[in-house]
Formats: structure tokens, sequence, C-alpha cells
């Protein structure tokens, strides 16, 4: 008799517990590619860092609209110009329980800046850490360096006890081709933890029901499944297969606001979009062959006023991108709305100014686009190249994907790119001041492809990147985007639309950050 | 038969290295890996270093030299992108993409035959001269359309089937079945389908053609003068005399789709080796594109081999030590 009853106790246990998992709150997330690995120092990619932000975190990082807030430290101060001390956050737990300690901290810094790791770039300025105590960490940089806690947002801390059982001390080295324990397992402190994962198919997250912070969120478990095919992502979202996805293709967008399931989060991102100049002493390939007629300020000017930006917003972005007349976006320190206007559209200046250049029967000239890099790119260089010719200018395009392209764009085998920058991963002016307009120099100026550049900016760039004061050093940015604009060293086009797409039925909220990276750790489902 | 097998198995080693010399001449045209490895704020001198690493400066024939003598090794490198052993990678997806293929092929063969033997019989009749019809557009609709087209209709509008993945699985050691799960079966209906389309199109073009000409044979005339029903004429007689190509081409195509399974694979996202093939290209992964290379080298080499060996069962005089035997018809 007992027994009958604990057998029907038992079966009540279990439905309520089967009745438990159904109510499990989950989030079914189609992304437009795969993660490259579990490792977050694996493979220099902002969306695989995006993602392993949920499993992995950084000493700080990000709020929703992109301010720094404490995460794994609770405070820091500068003790010197160039020494930075973390005061760690006590009472956090790693999944598998062990404890977060400055040691952690110490041997995640060295792992990231070893000589073999991907992401050595992430963290330019770092000389050395050391532990001053369990929960307090010097971090030692080259010179002062105002930007340390922008990088260290996407500098992800690992166990180090585990590291070390787990013989994962270094990042994997692709030319030894040897694989890592971390590329396939994970022990972060973050929200949630990793329960599964299938390559291509399916990688399942559940709720960290220890993580350290007051949760905003209430999901237990998120779906992660990528799906390249964009034609497929939106049947899948249209039949509430995914509830979420951070790639909604804009062609698609009409279809998915049509339905009444479906809700479109549209906005722009950070990445602004430019065309840029050969200024080298010739050009690559033009009829004009002993000078480079884009090194007159009076020909750049020319080609921007022969743009016309609404047509182009209109048509080629279907009325989502953000015309621009400044290098970066609205969001990112630097930006001021004085920079931001562009000269007025106008055909017959372009050709007057041509005219007194010396070409008033303008010159051909080598145009180099990606079709696979940035939002609708192949329209985007049809549409200008259209209206360089009206202006008399002969433009030949050659058209191709991105691994093809970037090396003859490397050596500046061309005489305009399209290009885009969107100040990742530090989000601030200081990286396209340093990596791209900044003469090649030194470890400065990498995508500087060209030879463009004005020592003014050089100067301002290598002042604001040792000043520490946000108030002097702002400005300093401010004004090297100034003198570029002045120069017309660029032609800003836009910034990219990004759009998202969530079922409305399941879920409640969704903060769309202007990096494009989703945080489900502030998301809430239905 | 060992000599046979011996000679084949040479062969299928000298297909590899052609294979692998002519994908290291055009991986240099394919772009640069570096600068897809290391996010926009690496320093030059930290792109030139990883290129030195991954030994991306030598020369074409070196860069061979170095992948056949380690892949002589079976040390295949692993992937830039996934941080994995070459070898298991594809390994992993090596059965999804088996599954999909076997299903599409088996489909083919159970629609296809019978559509040939019917509209071969009747050639004459509406519905024969429709099927006809419709096999043109299967011959020439790309796969990438009418897997699109599928999803829109039984996953959008009527919800029936899912529009992407593999579903639940269950593990065998290393092979991943997803025919055993109710949610695997229903995922792999689409994409099967999907892939035996030009499939079945093909086996009943070629069943057709094939009846037409055995049907007038003399042994079906004298088959039907024995008194045999039109069935048993039909099926165990000529059908069966028409099997020979049809196993030749269904065999050869097991290799073909196992290649070619790709744009169905990106289309519902099957967790195969074609998707990971294209991700692969579009990150300039070279050791898992030459990888996939040999793997798939070795796949045809081998489907061409089984397919001469089931010849000479099912058609003794193929069989080289029978000297002018017997008609086995």
């Amino acid at each position: 008799m007992s027994m009958k009853r604990n057998l029907l106790a038992a079966v009540a246990a279990l439905s309520m517990l089967a009745g438990g998992v159904a109510e499990a709150k989950t989030l079914k997330w189609g992304a437009g590619r795969e993660i490259a690995s579990l490792d977050p120092y694996s493979f220099g990619e902002t969306f695989t860092l995006s993602v392993l932000n949920h499993v992995y975190e950084g000493l700080v990082r990000y709020t929703g609209d992109l301010k720094i807030e404490p995460a794994l430290a609770e405070s820091w101060e500068t003790v010197s110009p160039t020494v930075w001390r973390f005061h760690l956050r006590k009472g956090v737990k790693f999944h598998n329980g062990n404890a977060f300690t400055a040691d952690d901290v110490v041997a995640s810094l060295e792992r990231v800046t070893h000589p073999t790791s991907p992401l050595k770039g992430n963290l330019p300025a770092y000389k050395s850490a050391t532990k001053v105590d369990d929960f307090t960490v010097d971090i030692e940089v080259n010179g002062p360096y105002p930007l340390l806690l922008n990088d260290l947002t996407n500098i992800y801390i690992l166990d180090k006890e585990w590291m070390v059982a787990n013989d994962a001390l270094l990042p994997t080295d692709s030319g030894k081709g040897v694989e890592n324990y971390a590329t396939r397992n994970t022990n972060g402190t973050g929200p949630f933890k990793i329960e599964s994962r299938r390559a291509d198919a399916q990688t399942v997250f559940v709720v960290n029901k220890d993580w350290w912070d007051k949760p905003v969120h209430n999901i237990d478990r998120i779906e992660f499944t990528p799906i390249t095919s964009s034609a497929t992502r939106v049947a899948a979202m249209l039949s509430g297969e995914i509830d979420f996805t951070n790639l909604a293709p804009l062609q698609d967008l009409p279809r998915l606001t049509a339905s009444p399931d479906v809700k479109v989060l549209q906005s722009n991102e950070l990445r602004t979009v430019y065309m840029v100049f050969n200024m080298k002493d010739k050009l690559v390939e033009s009829d004009v062959t002993d000078k480079n007629p884009f090194k007159d300020k009076r020909v750049r000017q020319a080609l921007y006023q022969a743009i016309d930006a609404d047509a182009v917003q209109k048509r080629v972005m279907r009325g989502l991108s953000r015309t621009t007349g400044s290098l970066v976006a609205p969001a990112i320190p630097g930006y001021v709305p004085e920079l931001d206007k562009r000269p007025p559209f106008d055909l017959d200046g372009a050709k007057k100014l041509l005219a007194e250049a010396g070409y008033p029967n303008g010159f051909s000239f080598l145009m180099n686009c990606n079709n696979d890099s940035l939002v609708n790119e192949e329209e985007l260089c049809q549409a200008v190249a259209s209206m360089w010719s009206r202006a008399g200018l002969k433009p030949n395009l050659s058209i191709a994907p991105r691994a093809q392209q970037t090396p003859k764009r490397v050596k500046g085998e061309f005489d305009v790119i399209t290009f885009g920058w969107a100040t990742e991963p530090m989000i601030d002016t200081y990286s396209l001041l340093v990596q791209v307009l900044h003469s090649k120099s030194g470890s400065a100026g990498v995508f500087n492809w060209a030879g463009w550049g004005d020592p003014r900016i050089d100067e301002l760039t290598d002042k604001g990147g040792v000043e520490l004061d946000p108030k002097k050093r702002i400005p300093m940015m401010t004004e090297a985007l100034k003198i570029a604009k002045d120069e017309i060293m660029f032609i800003p086009m836009h910034q990219q639309p990004m759009a998202w797409a969530i079922r409305s039925g399941s879920v409640d909220v969704m903060v769309q950050s202007p990096d494009n990276k989703p945080r489900l750790w502030l998301a809430k489902v239905k | 038969m060992l000599a046979f097998l011996v000679k084949r198995l040479a062969e299928a080693v000298g297909v590899m290295l052609a294979v692998a010399l002519i994908a290291f001449t055009i991986f240099r045209f394919v772009g640069d890996p570096v600068e897809l490895m290391l996010n926009e704020q690496a320093s030059q001198q930290q792109r030139d270093e990883l290129r030195e690493r991954l030994g991306l400066n030598r020369s074409v024939p070196e860069q061979y030299f170095a992948f056949v003598a380690n892949a002589a090794r079976g040390d295949f490198g692993i992937s830039y992108r996934n941080q994995q052993d070459v070898f298991p990678l594809i390994a992993e997806r090596f059965p999804a993409t088996f599954e999909l293929v076997i299903v599409a092929t088996v489909l083919s063969l159970l629609i296809g035959l019978p559509l040939g033997v019917y509209t071969a019989v009747h050639r004459k009749s509406f519905l024969a001269q429709t099927l006809q019809f419709l096999s043109v557009l299967g011959v020439s609709l790309p796969s990438f359309a009418v897997g699109i087209l599928l999803i829109l209709v039984f996953s959008v509008t009527l919800g029936w089937l899912p529009a992407f993945g593999r579903g639940e699985v269950v593990k065998f050691g290393w092979w991943s079945t997803g025919l055993l799960t109710k949610s695997g079966l229903t995922a792999l209906v689409l994409p099967a389908v999907t892939l035996s389309f030009f499939q079945i199109t093909l086996v009943m073009r070629l069943v057709r053609a094939e009846m037409l000409e055995v049907m007038r044979a003399d042994f079906i005339r004298f088959a039907r003068a024995r008194g045999l029903s039109e069935p048993a004429v039909q099926f165990r007689h000529a059908l069966r005399n028409c099997l020979m190509p049809v196993i030749t081409v269904t065999g050869l195509q097991i290799g073909n789709l196992i290649a070619f399974a790709l744009v169905t694979e990106t289309v519902f996202q099957w967790p195969g080796m074609g998707l990971l093939f294209v991700q692969a290209v579009s990150f300039v992964d070279i050791p898992v594109m030459a990888g996939y290379l040999m793997v798939v080298s070795a796949v045809f080499v081998a489907v061409n081999t089984l397919v001469d060996m089931t010849y000479a069962l099912v058609d003794p005089r193929l069989r080289v030590d029978t000297v002018g035997g017997g008609h086995g018809r």
C-alpha cells in the first residue's frame, strides 16, 4: 500500500517537475552566423565576443546605452599615470563553483596578451598585471592611456584553476595546430552557462542562478541557432520557430513588419561608411598618368558635391540609413553635430570645380568595392559611380567578395574605395584616428592604405592618446575630425541601418544598443 | 579482386594529390585569412607575425608539400576560424550529410522508378505527358529555389515542418543520427525532398528511356507470348534489364550529392559538411577547405569503386573471370 502511495507521490512529483520544465522561459534566438568558438580569445570577431559575453564577463561592461559600468571589478583608480588599480568584486563564483580572485584576472590578461593570441590587439596598451592581494590587481600600461576601461569591456576573465587543470593557460596558436580545451568548454562568471553545443546546429545557454548581479532578465534558457540563409531566417521568424533574430535582412523588413506577430526593431549602428581616396603620387588605373588628381582639394570637393545623398538614402538604402557628414556616429565620444553637415548636392558646382582643377572632361579611375561587407555595398557603389559619371568622371567599378578585395586594398591598389569603420571594439573616435586617419608610422595607421593623412591630425591623435582627462581629450579628437572634414580626406556617406526582429507574443523587452550587440541579460520574455 | 582494390587505392591517392595541388594553387586567390582572423584593432606587426606563423608567406609548392607531408602523417592542421582539428570537425558533420544524401537517393529511387515505368508504358496518356513536362521543371529548377518554395509552403503557410536544422539527434559513438527521433525525421523531410528533386526526375527520365528501348526487345515479346501478366513483364523482365544504367548513375550521383549538398545544406541550415565548407570559403579557412576537398575526393573514388564492384554482382557478363559466360537474362 505504502509502496503504491510512494509511487503515486513520485509520479505526482515527476509531473510537477515536468510542468516546471515546460514553463521554463525560453528564448529561441536565430542568428545570422555561427560563433567561431567558445574560447573568447580565439578569433577577432565582434559577434563571437558579444555572444560569449553571456557566459564570460570582463572587469567592466557596457550598459544598454553604452556607458561603462563596473562588472567583475567594483571600483578602480589610477595609482600613477601608467598604473591602474582595480578592486575586484567579492563572492563571485565561476560556473564550476571556483571562487573568482585576482589570480584569475592576472592569468586571463596574460593569456589574451600572449604573442600568439589573435586578440592581443584588443589590449594595445597592456604592459603587465600584478596581484596586490586576493581582490586587488594593478594593471600597468605602456604610457598614459585613456581608453583602458573601453578595452577591458572586451577582455573576459577565465578561471585560472580551470585553465591550469585543462592545460589551457595559453591561447590557441593556429600556426601550431593544437586544439585548446577552452575551444569546446566554458567556465565563466556570466549570467548564463552553456548546457550543450552542436556546432552549426544549436548552442543551449541556461541561466546561472548564482550570478553575482541582480538579474533584470527572466530568461531560463536560450536556444541559439545560426541560420545563415537570410530567406530561411525570415521564414523561421514568420513561422514562429525562432523568437528573435539580431540580423533581419533589410530587403525583407516590409514582409516582417506586415506580419502581426513580428515586431521589427530598426535603428542605425555605429558603423559609418565613407568613400576613400588614393592619395599616393599617382593613380593606379587612370587616364591621368603624370599626377594624382585627388591631391587637389577641389577635385575631392567636386566628388563630394556630385553625390546626391538623399537619393542614395531613399533608393539604395531603402530609407533606412542615416545620411551623415560626420566621420563618426552620434553615439561615439568625439562626435559633434556641427561636423555632421554635408555640403549641398550640386552637380553644376561639381563640374565647375573639376574644370577649375583642370579636368573639364573628367578623368577615369578605379573604384574598388566589396559585395559582402557593408550593407547594400554593391548598389551603393553603382549609384555613386553613376552620379560621378554625370559630373563627367569615368569611374571603373571592380566589385568582388571581401576576401578577394582586401589584399588589393591593403596594398593600396585602388583609386577610390568604400570603407566602413565602427570604432569597435573601443567605441571611441580614437580608434578611427589611430588606426585609419593617422599616417602609417610605428603601430599607428594600420588601415592607412594609400597615403592620406595630415601632420596636424597625427599630432592631435598622439596627444589625445596619452591624455587621461576626458574634458581635454575629447575636444582634441573633435578638432582632428574637423581637420579631416575641412580637408575632405574622406567623403562620409551614412551610418548603416541595423534591424532586429522579435515575436511580440514571446519577447517582452529587448534592448537594441547602437553597437548592434544583443545583451540578453537585459531582455525579458513572456 | 585484391589487385583491383590495390589499384583503386593507388588511384585514390593520385586523385587526392592532384586535387590538393589544384586547391593550393587556387587558395592564393581566395583571399587573406589574416585580415579576418584579427580584429580591426590589431597592429601591422601582429598581422605580419600571424601570417608568418601560418606559413602564408611561403610559395605555393612549399605550402603544398608541407600540407602533403603533414597529411601523410594524418595531421590536417586546425581550422583558422573554429580552432578545432580539421578531421574531427569534418567527421562530426559527415553523418548529417551522409544521411541526407542516402535518404534523398532512396526517395529518388522509390519515386523515380515507378514514374519512369509508368511514363514509358503509358507513353501517350495525359498523366505521362504531364509528368514528362514536370520533369523538365525538375531538371531546370535550382535547388535553392525549390528549398525556399518548400519552406514557404510547408513551414510558413502550413506550419507542418521545420524550416531549418536537424532536430534532435541520437549519438552512437562519433556517429549522430536524426533518423530515430520525431523532430529529426520531420526536419529531414524538406531538405531530403529538395535534394532528391533533381534526382527523381533524372531517374524517371533514365528509366523511361531505357524501358522504351527494352520493351521493344525480343525477350519481352516472348515473355508476353508465354502469357505472363503485364506487370510481371514490365517489372520483372523489362525493368530488371534497365537497372544497369540506373545503378551506375545513382551510384555516381551519390558522390555528386555529397559534394553538392552544400546548397541544400545552406538553405536549410543543415549541419553537414557542405555548410562547413561554405563557411570555410567565406572565412578563407584554408585547412578546412583543403580537408574537405580531400574527404570529398576520397568519397568520389570510393563510390566509383563500389559502383564498379556492384556491376560485377548485378551483371555476370562483366565479371572478368567469366569468359564469355552465360546469359543472365
